[in-house]
């Protein structure tokens, strides 16, 4: 178990190393100025002890000598600047182009995957994997990197250095700060615990502060204060006991390095100056300077190695949840002998024949549907809400495939079909309308975007459009969103039929909305679905009674499933499902 | 900030505490470098081991001494910046309950989250290191400085020179990156956006297929994001490189000049030594100073927004208002002349005057905007009314404490939203102390009793957050039994049967009919079919009433409810 976990850590970080490939030269420069850095950072403390052996005592300071020293230690130190600034930013470079690349990719395979993948995860899930997964990996895995690797050459450049002064006092060193090792890991494991309850907490503490924030209105409309603080009051004091506890923990780190840091400089102090006192004079007072100095200097690589392990096992977790994503697989392929479907082609039949479907396995939603729509003719799915009506949409569009069966388009199996070509014979316009944000044109023109203004103008007023646009702050050229509320619904639902308007392909797939739209509008809308619709072959999701009496035939859905067929006249007649919903309506109480 | 430390009130001694042991431990680190030149002043010098081994346990106690000093320091400020966060959390989460619908509108429900979680924790994580750093930094340096003065008054020049320039670099360097990084934020929220749009319009981008052109968009949004990051990363990443050439500069002109003073005999080695000790030690203590404010400065816009949301006052308070008797054989909701306006000189409704006996049923119809739901709203108090008068029972609304008046009325909002529990604590929600029997009851008329029944575990059926394991009828049925349970005078149901196939519409009224005979009932709906049937129909357009009557006489009369019913109905249903 933990060795797969460690082979899937591994695997996980080779993965991002393909990543950083292209920049690979980043990479090199970067180790590269890294190394001049730590040498010069190094070699600085030697300097000073050297220029301090200079200054003995009075009557005996060589100025002679020192002053090239000192000249040597003000060009290390801009030279050592100059290069811990150069690293940083080859670091940089290679982090944000590989946290780049990875959203690219991760989007790009946003775009084909199935639609099955976006209907199945959240999508505040995909999101944060897009967004903060992958800043997770910038932050902890190659900012890490750098640090590791600058750690590891200070430590063993240290050693080096300290080896090349002296074995015994390095010695001392090397073996007091293992102990630093031990409060590290010692507090880790205290404040872990601690962490994990907190952020539990926290995470019970957001969801309840969502709900009933969220839910605010109803909570005044039953006077739930109360309720609602006395939980909230409950968690909070459970964050605050836990909090206290992974905060206190987790800040004895820096104290208890100190403490360890403190032991060794004490350490290198006496033994050092022992060394100095001993007859054969082993070291001098600047090399112990030096010395002290690198005894403050040697255990902060190992404190920073720590944290970035932390923050390593962080990173690759969010590495994994973003390759979830790059690794989901795409849509099929369209057909390698596939047609591109040409509007004039089009002749408006659609056969579906023997078709089943369905989300899952233990569910079939369509069994053994066969429908055969001529030229013009009208379609109305009708039935309550979650009935499955947005099934059908999504198989002749071919967001989904059939399990079995065979939808034709003009004669064509829609599998020999690019899909492209057969999603643009359709014009869509859904109750859920999707707006990007950008203009009132952009949003028109968004399937003919080399549409010019006249154009774009001669659909909005088909589409009924025109006047409101025309009233908008800036016309044509005001910015919206899909979740600003500068323009009603009903506007959106006026300027989604004008984006269909604009291309206007030979057949419909329309969704009328239930509700929330004002009358005037409503009057719009169905008058510009009617003149859609003239002379096309339409599905329409209706709730209207008149839409529905108009088609040539009624699709009756209830869950899932096409229970009833026919013609309104046929239907009522047959005293079913339908018979019953209508008459339901004008039933009298 | 400072107007959020009353929150520290009861943890003034931890408070003190905690800071002035900090105080402690970097006296104690501040001595080190001072026995060091002594080990080397008078222990070398004299060639005097015991004296040497002496200074080594003094260095070692001085460890001790501040390990345990800087435990006692960290304890106490997480102490009491705990007991900081939590009474400021309870506290504001108290004020938002307090806050009426117009206010609530106004802030957000996003925003008041993000105050609520974010916000706290960003400010409790001030005040705990202010409380751990903020005096020790400083002290350090200034300790620092000092210690130099002892040493040698002319080389603490050097300090005086160093220590400045670093912290203008740092000053530099942080108030030129700051804007930035909020840039930076800005376009990660472009790119999150476009990643929002990308899923939820994912049907209609593939339907016209411009796969391509969003890659497109997105990579010209990625490549933004990165200039950004990179022109940043160029200013920040010179903090470190430039403050280790200062100092450094700075050692080097100690040692030169230091060496003259050693030269005079105005210093000893050891001395040297400890001054080139303390360059380095402020280096670190400015960095750290670095860090603190960012902290702070991030600490107090959070505190700042909490602040923004402290200062706002309720618009609709009870304040002073007791139990009061209903009128007898008054009307059970009187609208006289009101007026409503969510801004100003824009109102939402005019001159409404509706009169509605008890157990009587009233149909609000209009197109969106029109202002059906806010006529309704105002019954419960959600919002003031701007002029004229709103009588219940006889009384007017605002003599009623809050929690009477709206246990009078059971309100269906729009959005069919449960909490997660179960079926019977969200039934709860109605009545604290409804029977088995009772919620039964409820559900049965809500029609919702069957599919409950299904439930393998009943009434104890578990809701997820939202309600997000029923389906939107289901939801819907189940908010229309959670105000049944209240069993209330006043039932208003807003636009709560959309999700409703018509049968269920229809078994619905029929049972609200029966089983609330007592009760009068406000049906806001965007279908005729629902608002039909009902005593009484008040049709609002654009914020007038259009006209109050029956179906019939308003089918005759009423342009605009004419036009609604015929938009849905043939004139031979609608005439029925």
């Amino acid at each position: 178990m933990a060795d797969r976990k460690k082979s899937y850590s591994k695997d996980t970080l080779k993965r991002i190393l393909i990543f950083t490939k292209p920049h690979l030269h980043y990479l090199v420069l970067a180790a590269f100025f890294s190394v001049i850095n730590v040498a010069l950072t190094l070699y600085i403390p030697i300097l000073i002890g050297d220029a301090v052996d200079c200054a003995i005592e009075a009557g005996r300071v060589d100025f002679k000598a020192m002053l090239p020293i000192l000249i040597k230690l003000v060009i290390s130190a801009a030279a050592g600047a100059g290069a811990s600034w150069l690293m940083n930013l080859c670091t940089n470079k290679i982090t944000y182009l590989t946290v780049r690349d990875i959203r690219r990719t991760a989007f790009g395979k946003l775009l084909t995957v199935p639609l099955s993948y976006m209907d199945s995860h959240p999508h505040g899930d995909l999101i944060s994997r897009m967004i903060t997964d992958t800043d997770q990996i910038s932050d902890g895995l190659l900012m890490g990197f750098t640090q590791l690797f600058t750690g590891i050459v200070t430590i063993l450049g240290t050693l080096f250095f300290m080896l090349s002064i002296n074995v015994w006092i390095t010695l001392i060193v090397v073996l007091i700060t293992p102990l630093s090792f031990f409060v590290a890991s010692f507090v880790a494991k205290h404040s872990f615990d601690m962490f994990r309850k907190q952020s539990e907490t926290r995470g019970k503490m957001t969801s309840l502060v969502e709900e009933m924030i969220g839910g605010q209105h109803l909570v005044k409309a039953f006077s739930h204060e109360g309720e609602a603080e006395a939980e909230f009051g409950a968690i909070n004091e459970d964050l605050r006991q836990y909090s206290i506890k992974a905060i206190f923990f987790s800040s004895l780190t820096n104290p208890s390095t100190r403490f360890v840091n403190g032991l060794i400089y004490a350490g290198v102090g006496v033994f050092g100056a022992i060394n100095v006192l001993s007859p054969s004079g082993a070291i001098t007072v600047g090399q112990l300077s030096c010395f002290l100095t690198y005894a403050n200097q040697y255990t902060k690589p190992f404190n920073e190695i720590s944290g970035v392990i932390t923050e390593l096992q962080s990173a690759i977790a969010s590495a994994k949840r973003v390759f979830d994503v790059i690794d989901a697989e795409a849509e099929e392929t369209d057909a390698r002998n596939a047609r591109v479907l040409l509007p004039e082609n089009v002749d408006g039949r659609v056969d579906i024949k023997d078709v089943s479907f369905s989300y899952s396995p233990e569910r079939l939603l369509i069994e053994n549907l066969s429908l055969a729509v001529k030229k013009g003719q009208r379609i109305a799915i009708v039935g309550p809400t979650g009935c499955g009506k947005t099934t059908l949409i999504n198989l002749l569009m071919r967001f989904y495939d059939v399990n079995s069966g065979e939808i034709r388009v003009s004669g064509t199996p829609v599998r020999e079909i690019t899909r492209n070509s057969l999603r643009g014979s359709y014009g869509m316009v859904l109750q859920e309308t999707w707006l990007k944000s950008g203009t009132v044109f952009e949003n028109i023109a968004y399937g003919m975007p080399e549409a010019t203004e006249e154009e774009v103008i001669n659909a909005a007023k088909a589409a009924h459009a025109h006047s409101f646009i025309k009233r908008l702050p800036d016309g044509y050229n005001t910015k919206i969103s899909d979740d600003e509320t500068n323009i009603s619904q009903g506007q959106k639902q006026l300027l989604c039929i004008a984006r269909v308007m604009l291309c206007l392909p030979p057949m419909l797939i329309l969704d009328e909305a239930t509700s929330s739209i004002d009358t005037m509008t409503e009057i719009r809308i169905q008058k510009a679905f009617a003149k859609m619709m003239k002379g096309r072959t339409s599905f329409i999701v209706a709730h209207r009674l008149s839409t529905i009496k108009e088609a040539d035939c009624i699709l009756v859905m209830e869950s899932g499933h096409i229970i009833e067929m026919g013609s309104h006249e046929e239907l009522i007649e047959k005293g079913g499902f339908y018979a019953n919903l209508y008459n339901s309506q004008f039933k009298v109480t | 900030m400072f107007k959020l430390l009353k929150y520290l009130k009861g943890y003034i001694p931890q408070s003190i505490i905690a800071p002035l042991f900090k105080f402690l431990e970097a006296s104690f680190e501040l001595a080190v470098p001072i026995v060091m030149a002594n080990i080397i002043d008078i222990g070398v010098k004299n060639r005097d081991e015991g004296y040497v081994y002496k200074m080594g346990l003094v260095l070692v106690i001085l460890g001790i001494l501040g390990l345990a000093a800087a435990i006692t320091a960290q304890y106490f400020a997480a102490k009491s910046a705990l007991g900081f966060g939590t009474a400021l959390r309870k506290d504001f989460y108290r004020h938002l309950n307090t806050l009426s619908h117009a206010e609530i509108d106004k802030i957000g429900t996003p925003t008041m989250i993000t105050r609520v979680t974010n916000d706290i924790n960003q400010a409790q994580t001030g005040v705990n290191m202010f409380l751990r750093l903020f005096l020790r930094s400083p002290f350090i340096v200034i300790g620092s400085i000092v210690m130099c003065l002892t040493v040698s008054p002319s080389l603490t020049l050097i300090f005086g020179i160093a220590a400045p320039v670093i912290g203008l670099i740092i000053y530099l360097i942080m108030t030129n990156t700051i804007p930035k990084y909020k840039k930076i934020q800005s376009r990660l929220d472009r790119v999150s956006l476009l990643t929002r749009e990308n899923l939820s319009g994912v049907r209609v981008i593939r339907a016209f297929a411009r796969q391509n052109n969003e890659k497109e968009d997105f990579d010209e949004e990625t490549g933004e994001l990165l200039k950004a990051q990179v022109r940043v990363g160029r200013i920040s990443a010179l903090l470190n490189p430039l403050t280790f050439a200062v100092v450094n500069v700075a050692i080097a002109a100690i040692l030169w000049f230091g060496g003259e003073s050693v030269d005079s005999g105005a210093i000893t080695q050891g001395e040297l030594i400890a001054l080139v000790n303390y360059m380095n030690q402020i280096l670190l203590a400015l960095i750290v100073v670095a860090n603190l404010i960012i902290i702070l400065t991030k600490a107090s816009a959070s505190a700042s927004r909490i602040n923004d949301i402290f200062a706002i006052t309720p618009s609709v308070t009870d304040e002073g208002n007791v139990y009061v008797e209903a009128v007898n054989g008054a009307p059970a909701v009187e609208f006289g002349n009101v007026v409503f306006a969510y801004h100003k000189d824009k109102p939402s409704l005019e001159n409404i005057t509706l009169t509605v006996g008890r157990g009587e049923t009233v149909g609000v119809v209009g197109g969106t905007g029109s202002g059906k739901s806010t006529l309704v709203n105002l019954i419960p108090r959600f919002y003031d009314i701007t002029e004229g008068g709103l009588k219940i029972d006889g009384v007017d609304v605002k003599k009623y404490p809050l929690s009477q008046l709206r246990e009078k009325i059971g309100i269906v909002p729009q959005r069919a939203l449960l909490f997660k529990g179960t079926i019977r604590s969200n039934m709860l929600w109605g009545n604290k102390n409804a029977s088995d029997y009772e919620i039964w009851f409820a559900l049965e008329t809500a029609q919702a009793a069957e599919f409950v029944r299904k439930l393998s575990d009943g009434l104890d059926s578990v809701v997820e957050q939202g309600g997000r394991n029923f389906s939107g009828g289901q939801r819907q049925r189940l908010t229309i039994a959670r105000a049944l349970v209240m069993k209330p005078d006043i039932i208003i149901l807003d636009d709560s049967s959309s999700a409703l196939d018509f049968a269920t519409d229809a078994a619905l009224r029929t049972a609200l009919k029966r089983d609330l005979s007592g009760s009068t009932v406000f049906i806001v709906s965007q279908r005729a079919s629902s608002v039909k049937h009902a005593d009484k129909i008040i049709v609002l357009d654009d914020g007038h009433a259009a006209g109050i009557g029956s179906h019939g006489e308003l089918f005759e009369n009423c342009q605009v409810y004419r036009e609604i019913c015929l938009s849905q109905m043939s004139q031979q249903e609608a005439e029925k």
